[in-house]
């Protein structure tokens, strides 16, 4: 089995991203900033309807147009249409403004349908049905124990109904592609967590053989999860590009982004706890409904669609019985997001977690520490407390004096993060400068200086002095980047070709050791040929299963209910840590994420029209600057379990802790995310609560 | 640069304050009519209409002035990334909510989704490929880089126009400085701690380190 140096030279320490100067000064190129000569704007025509019959759309007009080079539907000129935001047809012109024009001018002709865009609507009887069967799925079930008589017996009992609201991915740059298709071959420069993915989705939706299609993404400003397939638009801007002859770039503006791009199904969590006396967890009996919008009927590239989600989470429950039902509504379908089914399931679990140590009168960190049975949590948990003065700081809640009261909280998330599959190459020149590649995407994780600094460990070398190719399918097969996979997956793969490099270095030139100090006089016996060889994922290099915890502190203004978090420590372990600088990132990202699921995040849809209201960052707020809270991340650094994933695990406690602490702090539960002050004011029975829109 | 001009032809200047009052007030107060009139023309005459169809623009961008022609819509955003291209700038909302359009204008952070392109004329725009000068990074820039306040890079050049502009006018800005400057850009990778740390690294002061890493053995 292969393994890591020990000690490492170069993985461990802080490194500064290769792609830095091109961030900084504007001159990396993403898909969105793409423009092969001759290229054309597309833009998309959406339903303006939620749900309703087509019967005509004639794109006449809108061919004649000036400028317009293009017209082409979406899918038939007659069909259903099931949420405000599917797409119809799309143009493709020299300019966006004569696109825009273009747009208007498309007629339509359509019979609007019944419809259904909240939760608790879809699941009433006589709710309009958004598919051909109900709106309510059958219940997936598990089931364990004696659930009646373990609650019966247990010595506390605690219930509630936890509510998550539809969070939207909102990655700054939009989905889409710049298409160029040229005797049926095809060029993608996509925004995208997998080109490998995409490029099979073009195939498919382009009848092409895999082999005539390049996929590249050089740059990419963010994906979250939603990013793995070409999608309707990817579909269209090759169908563009095929009508006009011409590449065409499709990038979705940022209300289609809101609509149709994928998001974090809801949950309704209906949870029943019971414990002990002692404090240890007996029975759960949960039911859960969310709401994927149409995705039961319409599935997604990339997985994660369903609503299902992990509550109870983390801990074990001898006797349990977990009902899940996904519900359909007239709105956009949904897709992963980062740590599908967790963050929802650590707020509901957690908030209910805090209700019965409440009961029992224990302190929350003690009777989590009774209940999780994960040994790198426990270790978390108190090297967390220690740092955030848990001891001191927590206080039975509502007992915070004064109008502002301080209160604070924890929780705790688990994730795989494990990856397998990846290839690259490696090759060494005579001048020795080396070039590394793979078939992998950097979605701002750092995953393009993660395969620098692997090949500079091989090589005894600096990463800075690591050429890099990543982001295209050209390169050597590298999977998605979902799940938090790719690091694991990657860093082996790199490893291995390099060593398989070095290995033929040496036998060539027979020089036994042509690392370091040796490199370049080796390099040079190569004579005029460079050396390249391949490598991949290697099992002993990489693992699974990372944990996490946070603890929160805030404050609350009682007279105005804002919320100020005032403190969050992240405690994560990723086992071997190839980069301490983007690591600390990559976690302060998930909390900053978490942090708007837990105040500000909510997509908010129209009962009376299907539309949705909160169609930018002016009304669907996620936090900015002013709302970062001094965040502490303490990394617990496991080399000896090999390279495991973050970017997933970091965003999963936030919501419960912050959600803990509000509650510590007023003596009141609020039940819903997100906690806005609207709420804190009504659960302090100050104003009425608000109905819902 | 000159970091105190006001930014815009369509900021609250003496010409469309003038203009303003004009359309209501002087239609009731006849005598001032003429006055009043002579005062607009005095600070500015105003320009023909113009338009639907494209009309020569000419702007200063990094510099160097450069002709086009464009319809009178197009934004400062768009003539910049799909006309100059300069596509450094970029659009993430196009409706004044995010910053990461953001350029400086006259020195001015200024949103550029919600500039159109005519009204930018005669003035000085700087963009994020404008800061760099032959290769050689700014101090916000390699601030950036260093405490890697940049992960996607979407919102990069936005953050670092704001930054920018906030050390033009502040050279040694508090945390809370820092906040105020950069809230009107986002970003969602969420990079802001270390934005903070950029900023102040950038004006020479001393970062807090946030990031503890504890080695096998040393938690019980
Ligand atoms: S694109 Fe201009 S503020 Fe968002
Ligand atoms: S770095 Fe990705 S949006 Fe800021």
């Amino acid at each position: 089995m292969a393994a890591w140096p020990n000690p490492t030279q170069v993985m461990g320490k802080p490194a500064t991203r290769l792609d830095g100067p091109a961030k900084v000064t504007g001159s990396a190129k993403y898909s969105y900033d793409v423009q092969p000569d001759g290229w054309l704007f597309g833009m998309i025509l959406c339903s303006k309807w939620p749900a309703a019959t087509i019967t005509k759309i004639d794109l006449t007009k809108a061919q004649g147009m000036p400028g317009v080079k293009a017209a082409v539907l979406a899918g038939g000129e007659q069909r259903t249409v099931r949420f405000y935001g599917q797409e119809l047809a799309a143009v493709a012109a020299t300019t966006k403004q004569q696109c825009l024009d273009a747009i208007r001018a498309i007629e339509i002709t359509a019979t609007p349908l019944p419809f259904v865009v909240k939760e608790d609507d879809a699941m009433k009887p006589d709710a309009p049905l958004v598919a051909d069967g109900p709106n309510v799925s059958d219940p997936s079930v598990k089931a364990e124990g004696q659930v009646d008589a373990a609650m019966a017996a247990a010595a506390a009992v605690c219930e509630g109904e936890l509510r998550t609201p539809v969070q939207l991915h909102h990655a700054l740059e939009t989905h889409g592609s710049t298409v160029s298709y040229k005797d049926n071959h095809l060029t993608a420069w996509t925004s995208t967590q997998g080109v490998f993915s995409v490029r099979d989705a073009f195939a498919g939706a382009m009848q092409m053989p895999q082999s005539n299609i390049e996929v590249i993404c050089d740059y990419m400003g963010g994906g979250f999860g939603a990013k793995f397939g070409a999608g309707v638009h990817g579909g269209l801007a090759a169908k563009l590009s095929q009508a006009a002859g011409a590449p065409v770039k499709v990038m979705l503006t940022r209300l289609q982004e809101g609509l149709s791009a994928g998001n974090r199904p809801s949950s309704i969590q209906k949870i029943k706890f019971g414990a002990d006396k002692d404090g240890k967890l007996v029975a759960a009996t949960v039911e859960n409904h969310g709401s994927p919008g149409i995705s039961g009927s319409r599935k997604t590239a990339g997985g994660g669609g369903g609503a299902n989600i992990a509550t109870p989470y983390l801990y074990h429950f001898p006797n349990i019985n977990v009902q899940q039902y996904g519900v359909l509504m007239n709105t956009g379908p949904a897709s992963a997001f980062r740590a599908p089914g967790h963050p929802p399931a650590s707020f509901g679990t957690e908030s209910m977690m805090d209700e019965l140590a409440v009961k029992l009168g224990m302190d929350p960190l003690q009777f989590r520490l009774l209940n999780d049975d994960n040994p790198v949590r426990q270790r978390e948990y108190k090297e967390g407390a220690e740092r955030f003065g848990w001891a001191t700081k927590y206080q039975k809640p509502g007992s915070s004096p004064g109008p502002v009261k301080t209160g604070v909280g924890c929780a705790g998330g688990g994730w795989g993060g494990g990856g397998k599959g990846s290839e690259a190459e490696a090759q060494i020149n005579p001048d020795g400068t080396v070039e590394v590649r793979c078939g992998t995407q950097d979605l701002g994780t750092g995953s393009r200086t993660l395969v620098a600094i692997v090949a500079a460990e091989a090589f005894g070398l600096k990463p800075e002095q690591i050429k890099v190719k990543i982001g295209d399918t050209n390169l050597p097969f590298s999977g998605g980047s979902g799940g938090s996979s790719t690091s694991a997956s990657v860093s082996p793969a790199i490893w291995d070709a390099c060593q398989n490099a070095l290995a033929a270095l040496q036998q060539q030139t027979g020089v036994p050791d042509a690392r370091g100090a040796n490199w370049f006089d080796t390099c040079k016996k190569l004579g005029i040929n460079p050396l390249s060889a391949r490598g991949k994922w290697q099992e002993g290099l990489s693992g699974s299963g990372a944990g996490g915890v946070n603890f929160a502190e805030v404050e609350v203004d009682t007279e105005t209910g804002f919320i100020r978090i005032k403190k969050i420590v992240a405690v994560h372990d990723c086992g071997l840590i190839v980069n301490p600088l983007t690591t600390r990132s990559q976690i302060n990202g998930g909390v900053l994420c978490g942090i708007g699921y837990a105040l500000y995040e909510e997509r908010i849809m129209d009962r009376q029209t299907g539309v949705l209201l909160n169609t930018s960052f002016d009304s669907y707020k996620i936090a900015n600057i002013a709302d970062c809270p001094d965040i502490d991340v303490i990394l617990i650094d496991l080399p000896e379990r090999g390279v495991i994933g973050i970017g997933e695990p970091a965003v999963i406690p936030p919501a419960g802790a912050i959600a803990n602490a509000v509650a510590n702090a007023i003596g009141v539960r609020i039940h819903s995310l997100p906690i806005t002050p609207a709420k804190v004011l009504a659960a302090l029975g100050k104003v009425p609560n608000m109905p819902s829109v | 640069m000159k970091p105190k001009t006001p930014a815009s032809a369509s900021a609250l200047d003496r010409r469309s304050f003038l203009k303003g009052i004009g359309t209501s007030a002087v239609a009731v107060a006849s005598v001032q009519v003429g006055a009043m009139a002579d005062e607009i023309n005095k600070a500015a005459p105003a320009p023909a209409l113009q338009g639907p169809g494209a009309v020569p623009v000419s702007l200063t961008i990094n510099g160097e002035k450069k002709d086009f022609q464009l319809e009178p819509r197009v934004t400062l955003l768009d003539a910049l990334r799909y006309f100059s291209p300069l596509t450094g700038t970029k659009e993430v909302c196009d409706r004044a909510t995010c910053g990461a359009c953001s350029v400086l204008i006259d020195g001015k952070l200024t949103y550029s989704c919600m500039k159109l392109a005519i009204d930018a004329q005669g003035h000085e725009i700087t963009t994020i490929e404008g800061l760099a000068k032959d290769g050689q990074l700014t101090p916000v820039q390699q601030a950036f880089i260093d405490c890697d306040a940049l992960m996607c890079g979407f919102c990069t050049p936005g953050m670092v126009l704001a930054t920018t502009a906030l050390l033009a006018e502040n050279p040694k800005p508090t945390v809370d400085d820092v906040k105020r400057a950069c809230s009107g850009n986002l970003c969602r990778c969420g990079t802001y701690p270390h934005i903070l740390n950029a900023a102040l690294k950038a004006s020479g002061q001393a970062v807090t380190e946030t990031v503890t890493v504890i080695h096998h053995g040393s938690v019980a």
